[in-house]
Formats: C-alpha cells, sequence, structure tokens
C-alpha cells in the first residue's frame, strides 16, 4: 500500500479498505526500517501522527471528504509546523519549536493530510546535495552513497523510497527540480506568488516558492489544489485565482508548441542526458506536441546573477538569528558583540557563511550597483528571454540538472556545485512555474527532464507531464530499499 | 567675526494607528513590557510582514498638509544593522522612493515675519523596540512592544538659521500633525523624536561647514539648548584653529551637553537594499483626491476664517489656532456665548494660562465649553461684572458644580437694587468731599475713583454702569 500515490491512497481509504492509521502506521515501520539509510527525516513524530491518522479515520466516519484525508505526507523542514521543532537543518535552530504553522502545512492540514515527520534538507534551503544539513547528509535510495540533491534532498528521497506519499519542498534555484531529478520523482516549482511564503522559512524572499515532490504529475495537481492561493499574510502571494489543477491533466498535447532551447543543449552537455531528453521530446511529439528550435540567449547570466541576488537577500533574512530570542547561543559571551559573533559563527554551517557573506558584499556600499543593481537588471533581461520564447512555444523542455546524483564529497569546490543548477536558476529568476518528471536512467540512477512554462500555467505543465506519464513508466520504476551493503 | 548656524531636522513622529506597521498587534503606550509583540514582532523564521494601509492614508495626509509632492510609487527598503532590539537585524524604511517627496512649512519669525522651510521628504519605517539597561545587573532587558510601530520621518532642508527657527519650525509641524490628527506628537513620550544636523559658517559664506547630528532631543527647551551647545562647541573649536569631525553626537540634558556616541552605536554600512518581502505601494489621483478631501481645516485656514468670519484680531487668532484643542474649544464658546470677541479673551488668556500653570491640554481641566460659556453669558445678562467673573473662574478651577451655584453660594451675583445703589452712592459721596469738591470744579476724571471706591464697598457686585450714572447724576 505505502507505494501508491496520493490519488489512489485517498480511493483506498474513501472505500475503507485501509484506515489512515493502518496506513499510517505502515510508513513509520517503513521508515523505522529505512530511513537508517536515508537520514531523509530529521524529525518524526509517531504520536503526532497516529493521533492525526485517528482523527482523520473519526472524521471520515462522519462524513467528511477531502483530497488529503488521512494520507500521510511529510514537509521539509524549512515549513514551521505547530509544535513540532522547525530546524531548517541548521544548528542554529536545532530545537526550534514553531508556535504556528506554514500557511501550506495549515492548508493540508485542513485538506487532512497526516504529517509523519519533516524531512532533511541543505542547511536553510543552502545546497544542491543535502550535504549541507546539520542533521548529516540524507541518501539517495537509488545508489549507494549517491546524493539525493538539495536542497530538499530529504523530501526527494522520501517519496522515492515510499517513506510518505508525498512531501513538500521549497525551490529557490532548483531545490524541487534538482532532487526530483536525482531521485527519479516529480517535483513542481509553481510560479512565484502561487503559493504563500507565510511560515516557510525564508532563504531569498524574492525566489522562494514552496512546492510539491510527488510519485506522480496528477499527486502533484492534487497537492497544488490543496496549498496554491491568496494568502493575506503574505503580501508576494498573488491575488490571481486558482484552478483545479486536476481538471486540465487529460487534455490532449495536439496544438501545443514546446521548444528546446539551442544554448541548453550545447556541446558541454554529457550526450548521454541529451539522448534522453531529445527522447522525452520525441515521445511529446508522438503526444501530438509540435517541437521548436528556440533561443533563450541569456541563459548563461542565469548563474551569475542568482549568486548575487540571491546571498543578498539571504544575507539579510538570516540577521534574525543573533542568539538574542530564540536558536542557538554561545555558551557564556563575554559582550554583544561576542553574543553576536560566536552564536552565529558556531550556529551556521559553512556554506551558509559563505553566502551571508558573499551577500553583505554584494550589498555593501560601493559595491552595490556593481552587484546587485547589475543582477537585477540581468533579472529583467532574464525574464524578458523567456517571456519572448513564450510569445512562440507553450513550453520549455530542457534537462533538469546536466548530472545523475554524484557521491557524496564528491563536489568539493562550490562552484561546481552551483553549476548543477545551470537549468533551474533562471526559473526562479524570471518567477515562471517549472516541472521535472523522471525522463530516464544512466547507469541505475533516475535523470529528470525539465518543463517550463509562463506565469501561473502550471496546469499546462501538469498536464504535459500527465500525458507523458500516461504512455511512460519513467515514474514508476521504485529503487530497491532497503540498500545492499 | 560673526557665525551662522545652519540646521536641518529630522523628526520622527509616531503614527497613532490601531495597529503596528507590519503587524496586527496593538499599540497601547505603557503596557506591560512584551505583551505588544506578536510571532510577526519577534521576528520568528518564517513571519512576513502585511503594510497596515492606514498608515499610508496618514503619510498622504500630512503630505497634503505642507504641499508637498505625493509620490505614486513608494518602496520599502531595508536597512541593515544589528542590535538586540531590531529583532529582524533590519529596519524596514523608505529610501530611493519615499511616500511623501519635497514640501515646505511656513513659519513665523520673532520680527513678524514669515519664513518658508523647505522639507525634503516624509517617508514611512518602522520603529525599534527598547533595550532597557538598568535594573538587570549586567544584563539588559529588551521591551518589544515598540518595535514595529509606525513612524514618519520628516526630513527637513539645512533651512534654519538659529535653535528659535528651529523650535519655531517644531511647533509649527507639532500645529500640523495634532490637526491632522495623525500622532499624539508627544515629545517627553518620544511619540515625537527630533535629531539636528547643526553645522556652522562665517556669516556671508555660501558653502555648508561640516555638520554633526545630534540624537535624542526629546523636548523643545531641549532642542534650543542642544542646538545652542552644539552650534558654540562648533564655534570654539573652528576659532581655535581644529576641525569638526562629521560624527553623531548624543545630547545630555542633565549636563546640558553633547557627546560623541560610542562607535559602536553607529552602523556605517546600512545596505539598503529594496524589500523583498513587500510590493511597491501604488496609489493613483482618486486615492489622492480622496484623502485630500478628508483633510481637516488646516491652522493657517482657520486663522483666516477666525479673522474673516468672526472678526478676531491676526493676533488672536494665530493664538488661538496654534493648538487643535484650543481653537476647537474657542470656536464652540464663541458659537455658545454669540460674543468671539469675549471668547478669545476668555480662552486665550484666562484659560491658556490655566493651561501653562497645570501644564495640562484644554480637555483636561474643569472648565469645560459649557462653564466657561454659562460664564460669559452671565457677565452679558448683567448677573456678574467682569471684575467678579474672574473670581468666579477662579472658583470653578477648583470646584466643579454648576457656575450659577457658585455665583449664588459665594453671593457674587451684581447688585442692580437701585435703592442699595442709591445708599452705597450717598456713602461714597459723603466719605469723600474733597474728590467731590475736585470733581464739581470740573475735574471731570475724579468720577473713576469714585466708582472705585463705590466697587471696593459693594466688594465688587454693584453694577458698575448704574453706580457710574447714578453718581453723575447725585453730584450734577
Amino acid at each position: 500500500m505505502i507505494e501508491k500515490t496520493v490519488v489512489e491512497l485517498a480511493s483506498a481509504l474513501s472505500t475503507g479498505s485501509v484506515s489512515s492509521v493502518e496506513l499510517t502506521r505502515a510508513f513509520i515501520d517503513r521508515i523505522t526500517t529505512i530511513d537508517t539509510q536515508l537520514n531523509a527525516y530529521i524529525t518524526v513524530d509517531e504520536q503526532e501522527a497516529l493521533k492525526q491518522a485517528k482523527e482523520a479515520d473519526e472524521a471520515r466516519a462522519r462524513g467528511a471528504h477531502s483530497p488529503f484525508l488521512g494520507v500521510p505526507i511529510a514537509h521539509k523542514d524549512l515549513f514551521c509546523t505547530q509544535g513540532t521543532k522547525t530546524t531548517c537543518g541548521s544548528k542554529m535552530l536545532q530545537n526550534f519549536v514553531s508556535p504556528y504553522d506554514a500557511t501550506v502545512v495549515a492548508r493540508l492540514k485542513d485538506s487532512g493530510a497526516v504529517t509523519l515527520g519533516k524531512t532533511n534538507c541543505d542547511e536553510f534551503a543552502m545546497g544542491s546535495s543535502n550535504e549541507n544539513s546539520f542533521f548529516g547528509p540524507a541518501y539517495n535510495p537509488w545508489g549507494k552513497n549517491r546524493v539525493p540533491g538539495g536542497s530538499s534532498g530529504g523530501s526527494a528521497s522520501a517519496v522515492a523510497a515510499d517513506l510518505c506519499a508525498i512531501a513538500t519542498g521549497t525551490d529557490t534555484g532548483g531545490s524541487i527540480r534538482q532532487p526530483a531529478s536525482f531521485c527519479g520523482v516529480t517535483g513542481l516549482k509553481p510560479t512565484y506568488g502561487r503559493v504563500s511564503r507565510w511560515g516557510m522559512v525564508a532563504y531569498a524572499s524574492s525566489l522562494d516558492v514552496g512546492g510539491p515532490l510527488a510519485k506522480t504529475a496528477h499527486d502533484a495537481a492534487v497537492m497544488l489544489n490543496a496549498i496554491a492561493g491568496h494568502d493575506p499574510k503574505d503580501s508576494t502571494s498573488v491575488a490571481v485565482s486558482t484552478e483545479d489543477y486536476t481538471q486540465s491533466l487529460d487534455a490532449p498535447l495536439t496544438n501545443l508548441r514546446i521548444g528546446l532551447p539551442r544554448q541548453y543543449f550545447s556541446q558541454d552537455l554529457d550526450p548521454r542526458v541529451a539522448a534522453i531528453i531529445q527522447e522525452t521530446a520525441r515521445n511529446l511529439e508522438n503526444l501530438g506536441a509540435t517541437l521548436v528550435d528556440i533561443d533563450l540567449e541569456k541563459s548563461t547570466l542565469s548563474l551569475p546573477a542568482y549568486y548575487v541576488i540571491a546571498p543578498a537577500e539571504a544575507s539579510t533574512n538570516l540577521s534574525r538569528y543573533d542568539g538574542v530570542r530564540y536558536g542557538y547561543r554561545c555558551e557564556d559571551p563575554l559582550d554583544l558583540e561576542d553574543m553576536y559573533t560566536r552564536s552565529r559563527t558556531e550556529g551556521f554551517g559553512n556554506e551558509v557563511k559563505r553566502r551571508i557573506m558573499i551577500g553583505t558584499y554584494a550589498l555593501s556600499a560601493g559595491y552595490y550597483d556593481a552587484y546587485y543593481k547589475k543582477a537585477q537588471r540581468i533579472r529583467r533581461l532574464i525574464k524578458q528571454d523567456f517571456s519572448k520564447a513564450f510569445e512562440n512555444v507553450d513550453a520549455i523542455l530542457s534537462p533538469t540538472s546536466p548530472f545523475t546524483a554524484f557521491e557524496l564529497g564528491a563536489k568539493k569546490d562550490p562552484v561546481s556545485m552551483y553549476l548543477e543548477d545551470i537549468y533551474t536558476l533562471g526559473v526562479n529568476l524570471a518567477g515562471i512555474p517549472g516541472i521535472s518528471i523522471p525522463a530516464g536512467f544512466i547507469n541505475g540512477l533516475p535523470i529528470g527532464a525539465q518543463l517550463v512554462a509562463s506565469d501561473f500555467r502550471e496546469g499546462l505543465l501538469l498536464n504535459i507531464a500527465h500525458q507523458y506519464q500516461q504512455n511512460s513508466d519513467w515514474h514508476k520504476q521504485k529503487p530497491s530499499m532497503p540498500m545492499g551493503v | 567675526m560673526t557665525w551662522e548656524t545652519v540646521i536641518g531636522l529630522e523628526v520622527h513622529v509616531q503614527l497613532s494607528t490601531k495597529s503596528k506597521l507590519f503587524s496586527g498587534s496593538d499599540i497601547t503606550f505603557g503596557a506591560e513590557p512584551n505583551t505588544q509583540a506578536n510571532i510577526f514582532d519577534l521576528a520568528l523564521p518564517g513571519t512576513l510582514p502585511v503594510f497596515n494601509e492606514s498608515v499610508l492614508k496618514m503619510a498622504v495626509k500630512f503630505g497634503l498638509a505642507i504641499d508637498a509632492q505625493i509620490n505614486k510609487k513608494s518602496v520599502f527598503d531595508r536597512k541593515n544593522y544589528f542590535y538586540p532590539d531590531l529583532p529582524k537585524g533590519y529596519q524596514v524604511s523608505q529610501l530611493d522612493y519615499p511616500t511623501v517627496g519635497p514640501g515646505s512649512l511656513e513659519i513665523k519669525l520673532e520680527n513678524g515675519l514669515e519664513k518658508t522651510i523647505n522639507i525634503n521628504r516624509a517617508h514611512i519605517e518602522e520603529d525599534a523596540g527598547k533595550s532597557l539597561h538598568e535594573d538587570y545587573q549586567g544584563m539588559s532587558g529588551i521591551d518589544l512592544n515598540r518595535a514595529g510601530t509606525p513612524l514618519l520621518e520628516i526630513v527637513s532642508e539645512p533651512d534654519l538659521r538659529s535653535a528659535e527657527e528651529a523650535v519655531s519650525y517644531l511647533k509649527k509641524l507639532h500645529t500640523v500633525i495634532r490637526y491632522l490628527d495623525i500622532s499624539d506628537a508627544i515629545m517627553a513620550e518620544g511619540s515625537m523624536r527630533c535629531d539636528a544636523n547643526i553645522s556652522v559658517r562665517k556669516t556671508g559664506e555660501t558653502e555648508l561647514g561640516t555638520r554633526t547630528e545630534i540624537k535624542n532631543i526629546n523636548s523643545f527647551r531641549f532642542v534650543e539648548r542642544a542646538i545652542n551647545h552644539e552650534a558654540r562647541r562648533q564655534i570654539e573649536l573652528i576659532e581655535d584653529g581644529s576641525s569638526i569631525a562629521q560624527e553623531t553626537r548624543l545630547y545630555d540634558s542633565e549636563l546640558d551637553e553633547t557627546r560623541p556616541m560610542r562607535s559602536k552605536e553607529i552602523a556605517n554600512d546600512y545596505r539598503y537594499f529594496p524589500e523583498p518581502d513587500l510590493l511597491p505601494v501604488i496609489i493613483d489621483d482618486a486615492y489622492i483626491d480622496a484623502v485630500r478631501d478628508e483633510l481637516p481645516e488646516l491652522p493657517e485656514e482657520k486663522k483666516q476664517r477666525f479673522i474673516s468670519q468672526l472678526k478676531l484680531s491676526e493676533y488672536d487668532a494665530s493664538v488661538l489656532v496654534a493648538n487643535r484643542e484650543i481653537a476647537d474649544f474657542f470656536e464652540k464658546v464663541a458659537i455658545a456665548t454669540k460674543d468671539s470677541k469675549a471668547a478669545a479673551n476668555w480662552v486665550s488668556q484666562d484659560m491658556m494660562g490655566l493651561l501653562n500653570k497645570n501644564n495640562c491640554s484644554i480637555l483636561e481641566t474643569t472648565i469645560s465649553v459649557e462653564r466657561l460659556s454659562k460664564l460669559i453669558l452671565r457677565i452679558k445678562d448683567g448677573t456678574i461684572s467682569g471684575k467678579i467673573a474672574k473670581s468666579v473662574f477662579d472658583l470653578m478651577v477648583s470646584d466643579s458644580s454648576n457656575v450659577d451655584a457658585i455665583i449664588k453660594e459665594k453671593g457674587l451675583e451684581q447688585v442692580s437694587d437701585t435703592n442699595v445703589i442709591d445708599r452705597l452712592v450717598d456713602e461714597v459721596i459723603a466719605a469723600n468731599p474733597s474728590q467731590v469738591e475736585q470733581y464739581r470744579a470740573g475735574k471731570e476724571q475724579v468720577i473713576g475713583f469714585l466708582v472705585g471706591q463705590c466697587m471696593q464697598r459693594s466688594k465688587g457686585k454693584a453694577n458698575p454702569s448704574q453706580v457710574n450714572s447714578l453718581l453723575k447724576e447725585k453730584l450734577s
């Protein structure tokens, strides 16, 4: 039962062939035996999960219905959950218990979901391998000693290994899509502002967006239905009305034009990856879509622009972790200065400190125009680049990541790690939606295809992904667990 | 050699909204520490700001009142620095796109002339909390009740040339803000705060000298003293051949001196950048027009109306409109008594004297509009004389009972009984034969003395005009 999709579980729960308590128990048992190998979870709250499952079963007995009623899910540990720890993968918040629920968490609760626990991630979502977690790396179920990607590595790993039915993630530069690619699951990054950021701990406010990591596009649509929509608590959440994202899943792909950016298929791209994405393109063509070669001329500028804007915002977003009101405080500070310096030096990991320093530098007097302002100009150019492309095509297809999951410790130099996200960063800078779907395997490791569309066309992306999944079985492949010793 | 002092003021006004700038927390002065701080005010992870739009309206109101450019797009920025009473590690303010652009205020100088003081901008920002250094033995307490309360920072151009001008500008600003009812603007409570940028130069020079910024000035009197002290300090330094360091200084009202702030108290690079958690605020002409329609009558308009409609003198009108509550009080008394001149005299002299003595607002005394109006009406209907009315007023301050009851209880009614006055006049004529002689010899001004004697004998209660005419009659 635990291998089933949310849609299947919801149906099984509604027909009474399984109870939420049984299902929750099964997932907890699975976590207990498997997660020692994956470290996908930072916190599992068995008591709370079983309590919520019992309540879901009771509600159903009273006649309640909702898409997630009794379905066990997991949240990236960047979403605040009332009463359980929210660590953000950091020593800084090792013992932080939020007094409130994030809007995403609250909406899924309202939809009946049972929360199994909180998944591992790179510290404050900064990383592409989940190696930057204070709680140790999460592992990829597809290969021994392989990273699950990041920063939502724990969520991707947990979904791939059936440690939950579906999980939330956050995506600032690819943090949902790249781990989805590495772990062979479906990951949707909605349009910026489509999902409330209230209670989703900020990394880079103008880029961050929450979304699902799921077993299928259909499941992702079900979760988006639950979490999307305007939230008065988040001023940047948009008032554009939502739709039922499951409604358009079955639309045929005829009359759709899908663009393949020449710049993304340069000679530098691993030919095995290129071959898989071209195969995906042909499959979509067979389903009725028209393929078009397009240009995204500014795409090479995404990486430098991102690594100015994101650290700049992060450097001030993380100023609140000062040891004064909550979170880590150093032992026996000599004075205020010492308390600040040591609390932050000891409480943050290296990558977080690196980005705080980069961001602080980029915003400094005398450098602001050369870095931050210029990066914002580039950001507008990238947005225009995409807008121009979307005059001609409905969606853009590319690899999600240039690589499959690498081994832990393989990327020691930060810049080579940053290159992980070259296909995903531009999408965040433009604010548009993107999805990664399983598209094949290289040496037994999954690789994802990324589809991107213009603002608020999540419905179209889910439609294409669903049609693809109706005609392929990459997303149905399961890693064998537990992994061999 | 003569010196000129050049002053620009940055005035922070705490806007009197019900809740904070970006969180729903209540704002009440004097609440228990940290009882008015919610999860956003505490900067808990994941919390986000939501702009309180009533603040925008107040800022636009102020802008319209000083004839300023109202910017249709305003943008919030983060001003980054670490301090324990700044929970987020940044203050949200407006740098490049303030809501209110250039405007001006007219102030009155001591020589009676008017002077225009240009205002560079007024921007919206959030206040910090308070650090409490006493009472915690080597530690500091943090009170976040004030954190996130909305401020309007009003930045003048360096157009002020003396401490007196600075105080006059501040008082005018205070009047406008109170008229708009956008802030209590009480310096002692910190709801109006003032930083002064001060430099000096030789008279006739056009270049500005190096300025210092004086912080922490919390009364009109201290503004005057701090500026005078700082200008003197700078002049002495220059005359001694030294130069002025551009720095931030604190005014110490107990020692009446300024001293440099510790370098740790000043962050030198605030790393401003647009606040990504908030969208730019966009308004249109319709919004501005709607706010304009809600503007109350402003001091200058009110003054002109008092002069033309209520026939007040320029001086009386100026005095009365300086404070909105006093102006309103006066106007109500004028209407109730149908005697604006009497109302103006009583309010500007007796009432304002009382307010100065008790250091309170016109709404806090025992003399209500109704009681003062009654008193004036009793003069007009002849029940008491104007002179007796002064004593009744004094009694009314401590005795809140009915005005007529006070007059009656103390036996202060004017005596108009012809028999009584007749007897009184006879007595005075008999007791003052030499003055009577002088009067009859043609020294008419002696009549005043004789009237005075009658009034004295009657303890002020005799009707003076009756006394006057009866005396004249009997002596003719």
